[in-house]
């Protein structure tokens, strides 16, 4: 064994150190959100807080009940990925097993650009097209519901769940699917019993950086869904999502209120949310990589 | 709104600078505060740097509680309020040494809207308070279709949200079921599409649109019920007016005074005309 070069050692300390620095930023931020969060259950015990529906902030008598808040995200959210798997998955097989090599070059390009519109102007097309036709085609006076939020995030997290998906369907090794031909399987008797499964893992993945995505956007959510902190009873009713709540009620909240404190609580739950999905990502991928 | 109002009136010098005068650039002259006056605020901001094309100011938006934080932490030179000081403002001041300085630079009356085909054309304030409540909660009580009211409110860190809060909820909490609108523009936009909705923005917003209904309000159910406009909201018959005001620490000095001189003259007031506010 050589002896190192010192600038080759320099190298891998300082690789190191910012992989371990950006571990050490994600510790901090949590512990920032969570050190201003916590504050929040010297007004409140945590079962009103968690468990209460009733948000009013600047009330003067204030309530920071926040479930409203919660289901109002994972309604819109849920609604969205109802809508983005079964197109997003079924793109992604139509693009890697059956469409000819031509098309999917021109398709994928296109459903890229979706990926690139800025979210301010999907939240714009909510509020002034997408909503008028709900009202419209459902009968409710106003269509800034929750369906309206699903059907546009949706549309922003179809890149996502298309790419890593077809990403995961083409790694799936061609010996595969010819030996599955070599048996006398048809093409769709492939995809559904040999491509699919072996991919499962990565639309799995796919699936849950959609959900990631989904429950952190802002502006479309904050434009097309209504912001009324009520219970939803259905995919019709107006929902206020936890991230709408913290950019809009941010602005102006005085710091070390009350009402500060509940805003980071919203941002813990909401870190808590999303970090379980990254997690359980690649957990995926890792068991996925040993067998 | 208050993202998409963040838009900061970039002074484009052609001349200042670069001419051959010397001395030190012009420092810029920071104006932040309510979302209602962002539009009057760059409005005064271009009319005043075309008159005086050394001067640079930028107005910023936010929301008034923004603007009077600013003028408390001194971050800003002048604030933009439409609302007066609270309270717990003027303490926390206090408290920081700072001294805030009102001054009123316009008037404006918050209009009450409504979709063009509701029958309803008047209300009385009592009973906007109580629409906004909860406690009125079908168009039929007031004289309109048995149809459940819509409320569209603006979100808690608007000046207008908060000069409704207090002068016609008197300070009761908006009903539960109100949606909130990130800004006044998206709240317009809204209630044109909801035939059941009542919403609330500031006059300005309200000009020339013939998508929204503006309701005739009186004080009481024996009054005379009357539409906003400069007449009545200086006149005070219009129930639901306030002023527009700019907070600066301590009395205003420099280039601050400058501005607001300008403001307050004859060329400024005529940009409060043009704008849809009404003057002094």
């Amino acid at each position: 064994m050589g002896q190192k070069k010192l600038s080759e050692r320099a190298i891998e300390w300082g690789a190191s150190a910012v992989a371990h620095a950006s571990i050490l930023i994600i510790a901090l931020i949590f512990l920032f959100l969570f050190a201003e969060g916590y504050k929040i259950f010297a007004y409140d015990d945590p079962l009103h807080i968690f468990f209460g529906t009733d948000w009013q902030p600047t009330s003067q008598n204030p309530r920071y009940e926040m479930l409203a808040l919660i289901v109002g995200s994972l309604v819109v959210t849920l609604g969205a990925m109802l809508i983005a798997i079964p197109l997003g998955v079924g793109c992604a097989i139509y693009l890697s097993e059956i469409a000819p090599p031509h098309l999917a070059e021109i398709l994928k390009p296109i459903i890229e650009i979706l990926a690139g519109i800025p979210s301010v102007v999907l939240g714009f097309f909510a509020l002034v097209v997408l909503a008028p036709l709900i009202s419209l085609a459902f009968g409710v006076p106003s269509g800034l519901t929750a369906l309206n939020g699903a059907l546009i995030l949706a549309v922003m997290i179809l890149p996502t769940i298309e790419t890593i998906s077809e990403d995961a369907l083409r790694a799936v090794p061609k010996g595969f699917r010819e030996a599955s031909f070599a048996m006398g399987a048809t093409h769709w008797e492939t995809i559904r019993h040999v491509a699919v499964p072996a991919a499962m893992p990565g639309i799995t993945v796919a699936i849950l950086l959609g959900f990631g995505r989904a429950i952190g956007e802002t502006m479309v959510v904050l434009m097309a869904t209504g912001n009324a902190s009520i219970m939803p009873t259905g995919l019709l009713d107006p929902v206020r999502a936890m991230t709408s709540t913290i950019a809009s009620e941010m602005g102006e909240v005085a710091q070390g209120s009350a009402h500060y404190f509940a805003l980071f609580m919203v941002g813990c739950i909401l870190f808590a949310i999303s970090f379980a999905v990254n997690l359980a990502a690649s957990m995926i991928v890792k068991r996925g990589q040993n067998s | 709104m208050k993202l998409i109002l963040a838009i900061v009136v970039a002074a484009v010098l052609l001349f200042g600078c670069a001419g051959q005068q010397g001395g030190a650039p012009e420092k810029q002259l920071k104006v932040t505060g309510s979302d209602t006056m962002v539009i009057l605020g760059q409005a005064w901001a271009e009319k005043y740097m075309s008159l005086y094309p050394q001067k640079k100011v930028s107005i910023t938006g936010g929301g008034s509680g923004v603007g009077i934080a600013a003028i408390i932490d001194g971050t800003t030179d002048i604030a933009q309020a439409s609302r007066d000081m609270k309270e717990s403002e003027i303490e926390k001041a206090k408290a920081k040494g700072a001294n805030p300085v009102k001054t009123i630079v316009a008037y404006d009356g918050i209009a009450i809207i409504v979709h063009p085909d509701n029958p309803v054309s008047e209300l009385t304030s009592e009973q906007v308070g109580k629409i906004f409540k909860g406690e009125i909660t079908n168009w039929k009580d007031v004289g309109g279709p048995d149809e459940k009211i819509g409320i569209y409110s603006r979100e808690s860190s608007s000046g207008t949200y908060e000069f409704m809060k207090e002068h016609v909820l008197k300070n009761a909490d908006y009903a539960k079921d109100s949606k909130y609108s990130a800004g006044t523009a998206l709240l317009v936009q809204s209630v044109s599409q909801d035939k059941t909705a009542i919403g609330y923005v500031g006059v300005a917003y309200t000009k020339d649109r013939s998508d929204v209904k503006i309701l005739k309000i009186a004080k009481a159910v024996d009054e005379t019920y009357f539409l906003p406009s400069k007449e009545t909201v200086k006149s005070g018959d219009y129930p639901i007016a306030r002023s527009l005001n700019f907070y600066t620490n301590g009395e205003p000095a420099g280039d601050a005074k400058e501005f607001i001189g300008f403001i307050l003259g004859e060329e400024g007031q005529k940009v409060v005309e043009e704008t849809g506010y009404f003057r002094v």
